[in-house]
């Protein structure tokens, strides 16, 4: 089911539809959608080893959390296929680009249109920030930092069993900041995890702003590298760097790709809120027909009917 | 008074574990630099492959046994308690508690049972874990109880939060653990006793010299604290006259103290209940004996939560109490003096 599209039409495609849905809900995770459209564009097109979806391409509405009572409870991986030994698995470790990675499921066919329109409405299971049960998720990581250690845990065990695929965490670079994302890093290096990839979103933003003027990290590369990772860095809207990278050797040690992004790609107007672009929420009704009439020349559409 | 003969047992952790463990390769046998401490030392030298070592990371740990059980391993992660929900809490509620990953929570060091002070004294472990979804919760208060830990605790669907005994511990009972239920220790009817992990040996040496008071005294003992048998505590509770004193090696918030209150109270009853146990307070460093004297988590402090519901003295001093065990704070049984 793959290949049908290039991915630079898929990345083209999910923007679109963050686009789309941003202007008819007065805001939305533009920005995520403009830095992270190639890489999970990437992942989903060309990468990722997966099966076909498990579950309906209409988002079932929320069934209720793990308990001992909710004995049909199951998360949302089934959008990315079965667990099979073979396939690779991904968790999206910044859960506020539920959004992005929603639409990313849509443009490669893994969920319907529909399902997008079910996001953050009361009852749904595609929520805001991906939860265990959203489409494409399957464990929860709205808590920052937590999503490379789980993903090195189910590597190891994968490993111990002989299983082929791949774990890969899509992160983001605020999550840095987190003490935890290095506890992963040094234990995935001095377990040898090597069938552990990320890919992590350098847009250099965070909620509070630019992370320079909220927390400085540093070099992410060469510490990544001291903590035992092999790090490769690249241009984050470039595919065939993408295709390069993932080649890189890496034996005994987990792979991660630092994807230094632009966070107003493809929508230079967004510039005009720098450094708040964590949630672009239209300031007045000025603002947001401006941006729609100039969002939709980058992306090659007309603008959004918004008004019913 | 004649003291109890109580055969004591060297840790009994470490062979428990070895034995529950060998042949289960979907096991895997956690630890965060404190191997020794946790008595799996021997398990990770004869059985490497089962065994993996997190370093003092426990962030990464929690949510990494999450990812293991996600892989379909059961992890038994061992570290003192404390280190597991205090630091790294989110983690735990995250990757393992809401999952319900079948990962195996083993807590050493429980309440005041070592003299590390603050930073090693699990005193609200218990009232963390009860309010906590998907959570079950054990507590072992004798060799016997440790011994059988691990099946226990592998038996649940879900994860499991355990306070562990380690080094030398008393034999108290003589079948294991069955999840669930409560051990009945003596069926009298003035008085109940609710007791769980090390205060229930500190109750069983109360019983001679409360019996000689004329007392009749119904204890029980809880080895199962989530899920817990709310019916069955009550009617314990309609076959004594007086009313109920709880005892725990624990605050007396959340705990078992607590348990009983809720279950009282939810049911109407409206007898008196005296919750002992650490009053709203940190402990100190000191030995077991000290700190349960200080505290007043001993048979000493049983016998006057029962001349509270009674409204009379006894007269019973130490000297009326079974031998007391005075443990060596350097024994060669623990790894360390902690």
């Amino acid at each position: 089911m793959r290949n049908k599209k290039t991915s630079e039409e898929v990345a083209l495609g999910i923007r679109r539809r963050v686009f789309e849905h941003s202007m008819r809900n007065n805001g939305g995770y533009l920005s995520q959608a403009c830095s992270a459209g190639e890489q999970l564009a990437w992942l989903y097109n060309e990468e990722l080893k997966l099966g076909d979806p498990t579950l309906p391409m209409i988002p079932k509405p929320f069934e209720g959390v793990p308990s001992a009572d909710n004995p049909d409870y199951h998360t949302g991986a089934g959008y990315n296929g079965p667990f099979e030994p073979q396939y690779d698995r991904l968790f999206i470790a910044p859960a506020h680009y539920a959004l992005v990675a929603y639409a990313t499921l849509i443009e490669v066919g893994r969920m319907a249109p529909e399902g997008l329109e079910m996001f953050n409405k009361d009852g749904s299971s595609v929520e805001m920030i991906g939860a265990e049960h959203s489409p494409g998720m399957e464990v929860h990581n709205g808590t920052l930092g937590i999503g490379l250690s789980t993903g090195a845990g189910l590597a190891y065990g994968r490993k111990l069993k002989g299983e082929p695929g791949r774990t890969w965490v899509y992160m983001s670079d605020g999550e840095v900041q987190e003490g935890q994302t290095w506890e992963a890093v040094q234990a995935a290096s001095f377990h040898g995890i090597d069938n552990l990839y990320a890919i992590m979103d350098v847009n250099k933003q965070q909620c509070d702003g630019a992370m320079d003027s909220v927390m400085e990290v540093g070099d992410i590369k060469t510490k990544f590298q001291n903590f035992g990772a092999v790090c490769v860095e690249i241009d984050g809207h470039d595919i065939n760097a993408m295709r390069d990278a993932v080649k890189e050797p890496h034996e005994g040690k987990p792979l991660i790709i630092l994807a230094n992004t632009n966070p107003f790609h493809s929508m230079p107007i967004l510039e005009e809120r720098f450094p708040r672009l964590h949630y672009v929420r239209f300031k007045s009704e000025d603002e947001r027909a401006r941006m729609n009439v100039s969002i939709a020349k980058d992306l090659g559409v007309e603008p959004i009917d918004y008004s019913h | 008074m004649e003291p109890i003969m109580v055969e004591m047992v060297s840790r009994p952790y470490a062979s428990a574990f070895e034995k529950f463990a060998v042949g289960k390769p979907e096991i895997l046998c956690l630890s965060a630099d404190l191997t020794s401490s946790c008595e799996v030392d021997g398990f990770r030298d004869r059985h490497p492959d089962q065994f993996l070592s997190l370093g003092m990371a426990e962030q990464n740990m929690m949510s990494f046994a999450g990812g293991l059980g996600l892989a379909g391993f059961r992890p038994f992660i061992h570290t003192f308690g404390v280190f597991m929900y205090r630091r790294p809490y989110d983690q735990l509620m995250a990757s393992i508690a809401y999952p319900r990953r079948k990962v195996r929570l083993m807590g050493f060091l429980p309440g005041i049972t070592t003299p590390g002070g603050m930073t090693h004294q699990s005193i609200e472990d218990i009232s963390v874990m009860r309010s906590i979804p998907n959570m079950t919760i054990l507590e072992t208060g004798d060799a016997t109880e440790v011994e059988s830990i691990c099946e226990a605790a592998d038996s649940i669907d879900g994860p499991v939060w355990c306070r562990v005994l380690r080094g030398s511990v008393p034999r108290l009972f003589d079948t294991p653990i069955k999840v669930g239920e409560m051990r009945v220790l003596s069926e009298g009817d003035d008085i109940l006793v609710v007791t769980s992990g090390i205060t229930t040996e500190e109750a069983m040496r109360a019983r001679s010299a409360l019996k000689e008071a004329g007392l009749s005294i119904r204890h029980i003992h809880l080895h199962t604290i989530k899920p817990f048998d709310h019916k069955q505590l009550l009617d314990h509770i309609g076959s004594v006259k007086h009313g109920v004193v709880t005892i725990e090696n624990h605050v007396t918030e959340g705990g078992i103290g607590s348990l009983v209150a809720e279950t009282m109270a939810d049911a109407g009853v409206g007898k008196r209940l005296v919750r002992l146990g650490l009053k709203d307070t940190y402990a100190h460093g000191g030995s077991r004996a000290y700190l349960m004297r200080y505290y007043g988590l001993d048979a000493l402090a049983l016998v006057g939560g029962i001349e509270d519901i009674m409204g009379q003295k006894f007269g019973i001093t130490e000297e009326d109490m079974e031998a007391a065990r005075v443990d060596d704070v350097h024994s060669l049984v623990k790894a360390e003096a902690l």
